[in-house]
Parts: structure tokens; sequence; C-alpha cells
């Protein structure tokens, strides 16, 4: 059965007011913008956020309102370090308070596994003697049971919707995804409900033809959206690379409030569709940042 | 030869490989220090980024983050990020990069927060990797630039563990990171665009093991937040030599992360 809507429908009916969504789960790589920026449009309110990294997105969506709480071990920019939109909230309540629980790449991505598994928690010893491990106060500090030595306890968390950026998909949410891959897989197995955004939509036969370069059950996806470019300014391996320019340009333009809403307004609510935002940003920038030398990998035989 | 602080900064992390050696490379200056010790002393040392991805080769261009195209293409595995920190929670890697915004005399890295942890002056993007980093590699090196206001007595925040604080259970060292449970590690080198620190096991304390030409150990002492301690052969950094400078030219044509 076919699970294709358009970015529109499936933030609408997938992302509710006050959701706890996972995204930008790759790190760097494979950020779901277009989704992103269609939550915006949409007004949602009172969102927790939940990721590893977040290169610019979260900070976006914090700047615009939509985010109630952090769960994530990095909120800013790559290219230039911090976030302005995260500090304004954190540190001035603007445009909104929001509460942050910081985790490190490790255990946000094992309280996901956690999650996927059916487990209350997973012990490591990671953090061990930080603040992070004392003031994140949905951590535990225990003994192992074992041999008394101390552990750190990081419960599951469990997202409402995980939206995931991959290469492609069919129609019913098999999905392949490729390049290094963060906590995707964590963040899909854990959630209830998953969004898949897909560079290109194929059939069933191109999946089925590699299921090792499947992210997840498809049961688990409850759309697929069509999104060409949709990851951009984030690179998507065999389809375009990072546009650097623009994380600096953001980083720059966002330094004010008001500088971030004419950010916003002109990339943003000022577009109805991905469709303008490609648009937008231009033929000749879309081809410096596409693909100039394909490099694919050799075919594997699942024969008997 | 002419060199920049940073292409010295370089060299001193570069060093810091040894051949052979499983690295995790953090963000920045590290991703080109991997690639100048590929290309010179330890051509057989392996890089981990924790984005999931491990290397033997530099990547063919520069790289701005360790998620770029270039990065990922050659790579000897492409994964999660789990299983790459899990081979370092398993004890499998010698060294990890790292940088902070702050750090004390004992190592400990701030990189959340200036100021108070509930109404803070200046929030920090967080620890990323960082603090896993700094829990779990065998060693530690890291990369800062040196400025009184980030050399501090005490950080703000621990973010990532150095070798913790001096309490009534004992000291600061190796022996406080046993006390709290951490498995193995902490901070084996800070470099700074001054100078180059090591720490001393016992105390846990930051050693002047290095001025950089240019510096002095006055220099580092007004721009340190801490009265120093000298290592007992402190000396003057040894200057990048010119092959040093070549490939670190070659891999970042345009001083972009070495100007």
């Amino acid at each position: 059965m076919s699970k294709l809507l358009s970015m529109t429908e499936a933030i609408r009916r997938y992302v509710p007011d006050g959701a706890a969504v996972a995204l930008g789960l790759a790190l760097e790589p494979c950020i779901p913008f277009a989704a992103g920026h269609e939550i915006i449009r949409q007004g949602r309110r009172d969102l927790t956020l939940i990721g590893p990294i977040s290169d610019i997105l979260f900070d976006q969506l914090i700047g615009a309102g939509c985010v109630a709480k952090i769960q994530a071990a990095w909120v800013g920019n790559v290219s230039e370090g911090l976030g302005h939109c995260y500090r304004r909230a954190t540190e001035q309540a603007q445009p909104r308070p929001i509460v942050t629980e910081d985790h490190s790449n490790f255990t946000i991505g094992l309280a996901l596994r956690a999650a996927s598994l059916g487990a209350p928690y997973i012990p490591t010893r990671s953090l061990l003697g930080s603040d992070l491990a004392r003031k994140n106060s949905t951590f535990l500090h225990a003994s192992s049971p074992f041999d008394g030595s101390p552990l750190l306890l990081v419960p599951a968390l469990q997202p409402d919707v995980t939206i995931l950026h991959v290469q492609r998909s069919d129609e019913d949410g098999n999905a392949h995804l490729w390049g290094s891959l963060g906590i995707c897989q964590e963040a899909m197995l854990a959630a209830r409900q998953v969004i898949i955004v897909a560079e290109e939509i194929v059939s069933r036969e191109v999946i089925t033809s590699d299921p090792n370069r499947v992210i997840g059950p498809s049961y688990k996806v409850c759309a697929v959206v069509h999104e060409p470019w949709g990851a951009h300014p984030s690179a998507v391996q065999g389809y375009y690379d990072r546009d650097h320019q623009f994380y600096h340009e953001y980083h720059t333009r966002t330094r004010t409030a008001e500088g971030f809403q004419q950010w916003l307004d002109e990339w943003v609510l000022g577009l109805k569709t991905r469709q303008e935002y490609i648009a937008k940003l231009g033929s000749a920038r879309l081809g410096a940042l596409s693909v100039k030398e394909h490099r694919y990998a050799a075919p594997v035989d699942y024969g008997y | 030869m002419e060199y920049t602080p940073r292409e010295l900064m370089v060299v001193c992390a570069a060093r810091q490989i040894r051949d052979g050696e499983r690295v995790f490379v953090g963000m920045r200056l590290p991703l080109l220090a991997f690639a100048l010790a590929k290309r010179t002393h330890a051509p057989n040392c392996v890089g981990i980024f924790e984005t999931g991805l491990i290397r033997d080769t530099p990547a063919r261009e520069l790289l701005y983050t360790m998620g770029d195209a270039p990065n990922i293409c050659g790579a000897l595995w492409a994964t999660s990020t789990i299983n790459v920190i899990g081979l370092m929670a398993a004890g499998e890697i010698e060294l990890g990069f790292i940088g902070g915004a702050e750090i004390d005399r004992y190592g400990n890295l701030n990189t959340s927060l200036i100021g108070d942890w509930q109404q803070p002056r200046v929030r920090l993007p967080g620890s990323g990797g960082g603090a896993d980093i700094a829990s779990l590699a065998q060693r530690l090196a890291i990369i800062m630039p040196h400025e009184r206001h980030r050399l501090r007595e005490r950080v703000d925040f621990v973010t990532s563990p150095g070798y913790g604080y001096p309490n009534e259970q004992g000291p600061a060292g190796v022996a406080w990171r046993q006390r709290v449970g951490l498995p193995r590690g902490g901070p084996a080198v800070l470099i700074t665009t001054l100078a180059v620190f090591t720490f001393d096991p016992a105390t846990g304390e930051a050693l002047l093991q290095s001025y950089h030409p240019g510096s002095s150990i006055e220099q580092v002492q007004e721009e340190t937040g801490w009265p120093l301690r000298l290592a007992p052969d402190c000396a003057e950094t040894v200057p990048p030599t010119p092959e040093e400078l070549r490939v670190i030219r070659e891999c970042d044509p345009h001083g972009v992360w070495t100007s």
C-alpha cells in the first residue's frame, strides 16, 4: 500500500503539537530540513526535539518558537559553533523558554537503543564524574550488581515520531540509507512511527535487490515523502555535498532575533514548498553541490 | 620557514599519534592532524569518526565536517555512532582528540555553558561526542585557543571529565577517575595557541611541557588562570619541519583551518 504523502500532509497528520520528534540523526549528513521547515510553517508548538548533534535545524525550530524541550548532545552550527537561537532561548527565554536534557552522542544513542530493545535502560561508564551525568535528571547513578562498579543508567527514550532523510525508498517505506548512519537506525527502531523523506522513490524490486541496505522495518513507517534536495544544506551521499556557505550565512544573519526573523521569512515562511526553496537556491548553486564523479559500489550477489 | 599558530598546533597534534594507533578524530584541526600523521610518521594509524566511520587513508579533499561526502568515499567501514563509540567504550581506541571552550588545571573541559547552570550567561552547544571521548579513550589530546578566560582554575561545568578535583576521598588524577568509575584514560596533552601541557597522573595537574617559539613561560603564565607548574624538561616547542608544513599546505591549500 502506498504511503506517499506530500510533506504538508505528512507533517499535518503525524507531527502534532507536543510531540517528541527525533530528527537529524545521521549527525552532519541527511538532516531533514524540508520536514523541519514544514513544521515551522505549520506553527507547531511545544515539541520535544531528540537528536545527537544538530547542525542548525534544531536552532531554526527553537528560534521559530516550536520547541519546549531538547534531548540532545549538541545544539549549534558545526561550521561556526554557537547556535544563536538556542542561546537566546536558554539565556533570555526568547522567543520562549526551553528545557534541555543534555546528552552525549553515546548516551542519546543508548537511550534510543534501549527503547528499541524494550529495555528500561542501558548502563554505561561514559560520563561518570561529569556534570553532564549529574545534571540530566533522567540519568541514574548505580552500582553494577555483578561487581559493584559505578555505572550510569541511561533510560529508554521513545520518540513519538522519527523523521529520516534517505537516499531512496519505495512507496511503502522500505528505505535504503548509506554513508555513515549516526543513530538513524536506533531512532527508527525506537520510534512509535517513522516519516521517511526520500531523494528518490524507487520500485520495491530495487529495495529488495539489496535488503542489507534497508534501515528498518517499513511497518513502522507512517508516511513516505518524495523530496529531492530535502536535506539541503546538509549532505546526502551520492546526491549532493554539504553547502558550507549556507551555514556561514545562517550564522552571520541570525546573530539578532530580528536577523533570524528576516532569515526565516526569506528561507522558510515566505516559501510555500520545497520546490520554491530549490528554485530560490538556483541552478548554479545546486550544480556546484551536485555529484561530480559517480562512485558506484560493486554489485553484491544474493543468488542461490 | 614561516608558519601560523594553527599550523604548529596541527603539527603538535599529529605528533601525539603513534604509528599503528586507532585514533578517534575530532572536528577541525584533528581532521588535518590525522592526515598529517598518516602521511609522515604514522602511516598505519586508523581514524575513527563519531558519525560512524573508520578509514585508514586521509580523505582526498579537505574536510569541513567529518560527515562530508569525501570522508565516506573509500572508508573501511560506514556504520553507526554506537558501534564506533562502543569500540572506545570497550577500550580499543588508543587516542582521542577533542576541543573545548574552557579547561581547568585538572584537564576538566566545559563545552556546555558559562555561568550558572540554571541561568547561564552563555549557552554553548554541549558535549557532542566529546564527553564520551574524554571518558573512554585510552589517552586524550585536547586542542584549544590559549586565552586567560578559557584556561581557568575551575570550569563552570564539567562536560568532559579530565582528572576531576581533589576531595575528601582523595586526590585528583588517575585516582579520581578510578573513584568515579571511569574505566581508563584521562588527558595526556593540552595543545594551545601558545604552549603544550602534559599532565601529572598522580595529582591530575597540568604541567607546562613546552612554550611555542615566540612565546615564553611568562606569557603563558599571563594567559593562564592557575599558577603554572613546569614539567622537569620544559623547553621550547620543536617547530614544524618543512616536510610537515608542505603536507599541511597540500591538505589545506587555502588555509581554511590553519590561517
